[in-house]
């Protein structure tokens, strides 16, 4: 029942005097959603940033499938089978909304480097064909051949959701993936994670919308001033008091 | 419209060799069908193509790319000195002995980019060529240069034909490497260097190189080692300007450290951008137009210009002469800068964008088609083939 696939071991990061992670632990299930949600500057993002090595932390270590992260380079671990989606969409602007996911699509085939300068890239129809089908997925398609850069915020969030997606990833981590969106497109990207779940891709998802969460988390972490204050099912979280006060000011979920 | 499958770009590969061959006939009316231009035209072009692969495709602004020019023109004289007078050889050797050094200089530049990298680059070249002047007289022969000599002993060369009277020339099996014979010689390297441009511009490798400039933090959380990637990059155009370099030794068997210097790296930049950076042509046209304006421009003097203006009144001769005379001659480098102002300010995309503006506006006013990009912007743009 229990098959940990991510697990953070007491990882502690501080920058400068601030301590933005107090020897967190966390447990993440094998194709579960697990949600991390938190005051603003709880240290969610500096999370991710620690698992995808951005960050390195000053103490503990992240291990995913047994495999350690921690000392790993980002490229090295998004080989390992982890995509982010970051708090500010990193996209290619200057490049199509093709170019822009045929690019992970190369990576997860091609490897972290290969020298192809002799291969022809409308040839590639397999990549080709991935990346259609996911921007049709992600209902972008239209505007395949536009340049990323001109994209609304919400459409800019689902491109670099894409780009993750066509890597078909076994962890997923997704730094606030609705915020800037309509109501109408955040619903529409609820749907999406909730199809890929049943695909048994393992997600976490930092979220301030609640909605969002309560939607699609099996688990959830509530983390405040680097400190994991609770973690539960969704219900045990709701009706958690330390949670309504310290995330909510005492108002109820 | 301009379409980017590779059935076209055979027809692409077509006209261009066709019209570089030609370049003796087209580009006679303006004056410029003369050898000696017409093999500097080549000779840049490539340096300038070359130099593309790196600034237009990654964006990273090198600043030292003369160095690889000159050493390849130092290789090339040493081979003609060494082994023989036959340039396929020398030509080979410049070549290599470029990407040599291109990588030597770009494996510690890469580890920073953006200005820092320019720097490295620049630094890196500026010690070459002081190097060149001092430390390393007996490979460069200082400031006299690299020449050839009657004693030198040319091994194979030597083992066909005894030396004769006065220093021998630069051939292709026999075929002498001056006047238009050596400009087919460029010609056909120019073809061929356009030609692995334009396939490194169609493969997914040079849509990760344009993908690196877009957002490097990108590629790296995709799943991208970029170092490599650039390195290749830096090497391929520093093995274009090794082969530029040994091509000007070719067509003159001579190797100064001055090919080195700074000014000549930023000539190379100021081609790329003048032409349209990233562009597949856009490189060439601006090393043409930067090579044919040398020639010209510099031609003149004041004694020409009194002559054309004779008709003028005697006074306003004497100041428009010296008003003019500012930017002609000596002063040539000045009506660059104005013109290179002038298109950064006005059309940041290059000579390039201006065609594609142009382009776009005859098509609005033909028949209302939403103007895309033409033919002469080849990004590895998804188009439907
Ligand atoms: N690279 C950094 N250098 C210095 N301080 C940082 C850095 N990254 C984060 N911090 C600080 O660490 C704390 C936690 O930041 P973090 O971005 O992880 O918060 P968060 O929970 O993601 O907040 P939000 O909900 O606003 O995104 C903040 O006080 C932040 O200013
Ligand atoms: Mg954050």
């Amino acid at each position: 029942m229990n098959d940990t696939v991510l697990k953070v071991a007491d990882v502690h990061k501080s920058f400068g005097g601030l301590h933005a992670l107090r020897d967190v632990n966390l447990d993440i299930e094998q194709s579960k959603t697990h949600a991390i949600i938190g005051p603003n500057g709880a240290g969610k993002s500096t999370l991710l940033n620690v698992c995808v090595g951005r960050i390195e932390p000053d103490n503990g270590s992240v291990t995913f499938d047994g495999e350690t992260l921690t000392g790993k380079k980002p490229h090295e671990i998004n080989q390992v089978g982890v995509a982010r989606v970051f708090q500010t969409p990193e996209i290619f602007p200057e490049l199509t909304l093709m170019q822009n996911v045929m690019i992970p699509a190369l990576a997860k085939r091609d490897g972290s480097f290969k020298f192809n300068a002799f291969r022809i890239l409308q040839g590639e129809n397999d990549i080709r064909d991935e990346a259609e089908h996911i921007l049709e997925d992600l209902d972008l398609i239209d505007q395949r051949d536009s340049e990323a850069g001109s994209l609304s915020r919400g459409d800019k969030r689902r491109l670099e959701l894409a780009m993750c997606l066509v890597q078909h990833p076994r962890l997923l981590l997704l730094d606030e993936p609705t915020a800037g969106m309509s109501r109408h497109d955040t619903n529409r990207t609820i749907d999406l994670l909730k199809r890929i779940k049943e695909r048994g891709m393992t997600k976490v998802i930092i979220e301030h919308d609640m909605h969002v969460v309560f939607s699609l988390a099996d688990r959830i972490t509530v983390l405040a001033q680097g400190t994991v204050i609770a973690e539960g099912t969704p219900d045990e979280v709701r009706g958690n008091p330390q949670v309504q006060e310290a995330y909510l000011g005492g108002a109820h979920i | 419209m301009f379409n980017l499958s590779p059935k076209n770009d055979t027809v692409t590969m077509a006209i261009f060799a066709i019209a570089v061959l030609a370049m003796p006939l087209w580009l006679a009316p303006i004056g410029a069908s003369y050898p000696d231009l017409l093999q500097k035209f080549a000779i840049f072009g490539i340096f300038a193509v070359g130099y593309n692969i790196l600034f237009g495709l990654t964006g990273y602004l090198s600043f030292g790319h003369a160095a690889f020019l000159g050493v390849g023109s130092y290789a090339a004289v040493w081979s003609f000195k060494l082994v023989t007078m036959n340039v396929l050889p020398a030509v080979l050797f410049g070549t290599l002995i470029g990407g040599v050094f291109a990588a030597l200089i770009g494996f510690v530049s890469l580890r920073r980019s953006g200005i820092y990298f320019s720097i490295l680059t620049l630094a890196f070249a500026q010690m070459s060529y002081n190097l060149a002047y001092s430390v390393l007289t007996p490979i460069t022969n200082g400031e006299t240069g690299l020449q050839l000599t009657q004693q030198d002993p040319r091994i194979i060369d030597s083992l066909f034909v005894a030396a004769g009277e006065g220093l021998p020339s630069t051939n292709l099996f026999g075929l002498k490497m001056s006047g238009y014979p050596g400009f087919y010689f460029c010609a056909v390297l120019l073809i061929i260097a356009f030609f692995i441009s334009l396939r490194i511009f169609r493969s997914p490798f040079g849509l990760k190189l344009l993908a690196i400039k877009s957002n490097q933090v990108r590629m790296n959380y995709t799943g991208f080692n970029t170092r490599p990637y650039m390195l290749i990059a830096f090497v391929v155009s520093g093995m274009y300007a090794g082969l530029a370099g040994s091509l000007l030794a070719v067509t003159d068997p001579l190797a100064g450290a001055e090919r080195m210097q700074w000014t000549a790296s930023g000539e190379v930049v100021l081609m790329t951008i003048l032409g349209g950076a990233g562009t597949l042509v856009g490189p060439l046209l601006g090393a043409g137009i930067i090579k044919y304006f040398e020639n010209i421009f510099s031609a003149y003097n004041d004694q020409l210009l009194h002559q054309m203006l004779a008709f003028l009144p005697d006074g306003m001769e004497g100041a428009v002469v010296a008003l003019l005379g500012l930017f002609v001659g000596e002063g040539w480098h000045l009506t660059l800068g104005i013109i290179f102002m002038a298109i950064v300010i006005f059309l940041p995309g290059g000579l390039m964008e201006g065609i594609r503006r142009i382009g776009g506006m005859i098509q609005k006013r033909g028949g209302g088609k939403k103007p895309e990009q033409t033919g002469g912007v080849m990004r590895p743009t998804e188009q439907e083939g």
